[in-house]
């Protein structure tokens, strides 16, 4: 099997879908000729067509409330906003419209459309660039979330997305659209949405986390086992619908759970899982449930987005903490 | 402006239709204006949610909504539901919304009219997504939206109007310009001398006309929606007219607007000059108005009747309609909410 970066694997996706099915279209800011700021659409335009890969003015509000539009007229739109901080001005469309039409209407009008959003810092750039606010777009109803860290999930879990018959925001961790890179079956295929993923057993304590983070997290349980401490680890690969049976199985199994995300913590959506868990399986609990997370700050700039972003050994710390309690 | 029937009833141009479909328009304007003054009625009995009243505003819909054809879109606000039902939408349904219930917002298979948002302003995207998806797909129809002069205001009036500019698409922008955002009047809401003009900023035509003649809105609409249906693009279309009655039945216009301004208005109503019109070629008489209105009242009434025999939502209903089928957390929230009834009616 080919070996595929995360970016690319998106991009095959992109492309299988555009080329099995005639109604689904690619929109955004520069997707057509650049291919798009991080390349995830890149080709696409010059083997579509500007009638299904299409550059937008720069309006977010627009492209989606014209991509739900599209949706509901029989298309199926793929839409991207440039960065999770550049999605707020869509708000509007997806809290409102997006994520409400089928509901206002009772199934007669759907929006079948994918809203792709590059998240996450530690790539150095300006304001607005490094946001990772998926707990907004988690706490929306109507809406299903992803996130996928690896490139054969990233794959699926997109083209399972185009296929769904609801909105679904898609966010793209972007440190880890070059970063990471595995094997990625060259045929269509779905990850099904809602199903997360034991990416490795362990006994000592549960590791949940999902996107950007799910690299510290991997590092982290790498350097725990060395330390002689056993790690499963727990990709959720979808925030909703989430999939709450494989967290509070291995809670149950480890008795201990640490959870790590890079957004700010107060109301992240950190915090919905370790409700979860208190509410399903307080009793299996040997001590607190910890989370590592991003500061209630601004993420800060180039020069001091380490001080905000958890690291290995920040993870490693939460670990400890957890075996501790 | 563009004007065909004066106040007065005298026709200034060549009619946009012959006698028999003018007959037909003017029925529905009667019926539309039953319709809202039922709802207001009907408001102030506790029956209806609140409501806003389009009274004054019956040529502009109507005018419109027969320019179209039965499936062409159309995307409209909470104010339209007299241009809503021309264009097919059930009146049991609008009224049923209204009362409350979501259920008034799924109309039949065949009706491309999406049900109304709250929020103001942010629909006129989804009529341009609307005829795109159609022009893609290869047909014909086209879509029309329907906003106040106070949505203009907002920025998804400027991203419409410029993605359909951009792409050529066949959307028909009609702008119920009625002189009022609940309190703000149409000269507060904007430095443009016309809304009509915003148009030449997106590379549209953009066209004036006086709303309260069903002639003229007609014709200005059909030749918007003729160019949408022949791939020349998008319109812009002002619609000069009066918000007779307040914004809603929460509001009180006598805060902010004089009654001698809205005097003037109903000297200029928009079933008077049609009637008037039919009146001197021999198709009016008081007897016949009696029994058009009278048809009026028992449709309305059994609209209402139907909306209100709907029987109340179920926990179902509420959890269902999120999803195409209702994921876990949503299927666990039911059965806690349905545990709880259980319990308290046990």
């Amino acid at each position: 099997m080919p070996i595929l970066n995360l970016a690319q694997a998106l991009n095959q996706a992109l492309f299988q879908a555009l080329e099995k099915w005639d109604d689904v279209m690619v929109l955004g800011e520069d997707v057509g000729r650049t291919g798009g700021v991080f390349r995830v659409t890149d080709g696409l335009w010059e083997r579509f067509g500007p009638e299904r890969v299409v550059d937008t003015p720069v309006a977010e509000s627009g492209i989606v409330g014209v991509g739900l539009g599209l949706a509901v007229g029989g298309m199926r739109p793929v839409v991207e906003l440039q960065f999770m901080g550049f999605s707020y001005p869509a708000l509007d469309q997806i809290i409102n419209h997006v994520s409400r039409i089928r509901n206002r209407s009772r199934h007669r009008f759907t929006a079948p459309m994918v809203i792709r959003i590059p998240y996450g810092g530690g790539i150095g750039a300006a304001e607005h660039h490094s946001e990772s606010m998926e707990a907004i777009y988690g706490h929306i109803p109507g809406l299903k979330v992803v996130v996928p860290s690896r490139p054969a999930d990233a794959k699926g879990l997109l083209l399972a997305a185009i296929q769904d018959p609801d909105p679904v925001v898609f966010c793209e961790p972007i440190r880890l659209y070059r970063a990471v890179r595995e094997e990625v079956a060259e045929e269509v295929y779905v990850t099904p949405l809602g199903e997360a993923a034991v990416e490795r057993e362990g006994d000592d304590v549960t590791v949940v986390s999902w996107g950007a983070m799910m690299r510290e997290c991997r590092e982290a349980a790498d350097a725990a086992a060395e330390a002689g401490i056993s790690v499963e680890l727990v990709d959720l690969r979808t925030l909703v619908p989430l999939d709450v049976d494989t967290v509070t199985e291995s809670v149950r199994k480890t008795g201990r759970a640490v959870i790590v995300h890079e957004a700010p913590r107060t109301g992240g959506f950190g915090a919905e899982v370790m409700a979860q868990i208190f509410e399903r399986c307080l009793y299996d609990l040997e001590g607190p449930v910890v989370r590592v997370t991003g500061w209630d700050t601004v993420f800060p700039l180039k020069r001091g987005e380490h001080l905000y972003l958890p690291d290995v050994g920040r993870v490693l710390s939460g670990i400890r903490r957890a075996l501790e309690g | 402006m563009r004007q065909l029937l004066t106040p007065s009833g005298d026709l200034v141009g060549e009619a946009p239709f012959g006698l028999d479909l003018c007959v037909r328009l003017y029925r529905a304007m009667v019926v539309a204006r039953s319709y809202d003054r039922k709802c207001v009625a009907l408001q102030k009995q506790g029956r209806l949610a609140t409501y806003a009243p389009f009274e004054g505003q019956e040529a502009a819909q109507i005018g419109s909504a027969a320019a179209l054809e039965p499936d062409d879109w159309m995307v409209a606000t909470y104010r339209d539901a007299a241009a809503m039902w021309a264009q097919g939408y059930p009146m049991e349904l609008l009224v049923a919304g209204r009362t409350g219930d979501e259920r008034g917002g799924s109309p039949p298979d065949h009706v491309n009219v999406l049900p109304p948002s709250i929020t103001v302003g942010g629909h006129m995207v989804h009529a341009v997504g609307l005829a795109w998806a159609e022009r893609l797909q290869g047909s014909s129809r086209i879509a029309i939206t329907y906003f106040g002069d106070g949505a203009t205001s907002e920025g998804d009036f400027h991203e419409a109007l410029n993605f359909a500019g951009v792409y050529g698409v066949g959307c028909v922008f009609f702008c119920q310009n009625n002189g009022w955002a609940i309190s703000m009047p149409r000269s507060a809401q904007t430095a443009s001398e016309t809304i009509a003009q915003k148009a030449i900023a997106y590379g549209m035509p953009g066209v004036q006309v006086d709303g309260n003649d069903l002639f003229a809105v007609y014709e200005v609409t059909r030749q918007a929606v003729e160019r949408a249906r022949a791939g020349e693009g998008p319109t812009l279309i002002e619609a000069v007219t009066y918000r007779l009655g307040p914004h809603t039945t929460s509001d009180d216009p006598g805060r902010y607007r004089d009654a001698g301004e809205v005097e003037e208005w109903r000297r200029r109503d928009p079933l008077e000059r049609v009637r008037i019109f039919l009146s001197e070629r021999g198709r009016w008489d008081p007897e016949w108005q009696a029994e058009v209105e009278e048809k009026a009242a028992r449709e309305v009434e059994r609209a209402v009747e139907l909306a209100e025999s709907l029987p109340p939502p179920a926990p179902g209903d509420v959890f269902g309609g999120m999803f195409e089928s209702p994921p876990r957390h949503l299927r666990e929230q039911q059965a806690t909410l349905e545990l709880y009834r259980a319990a308290g009616e046990g």
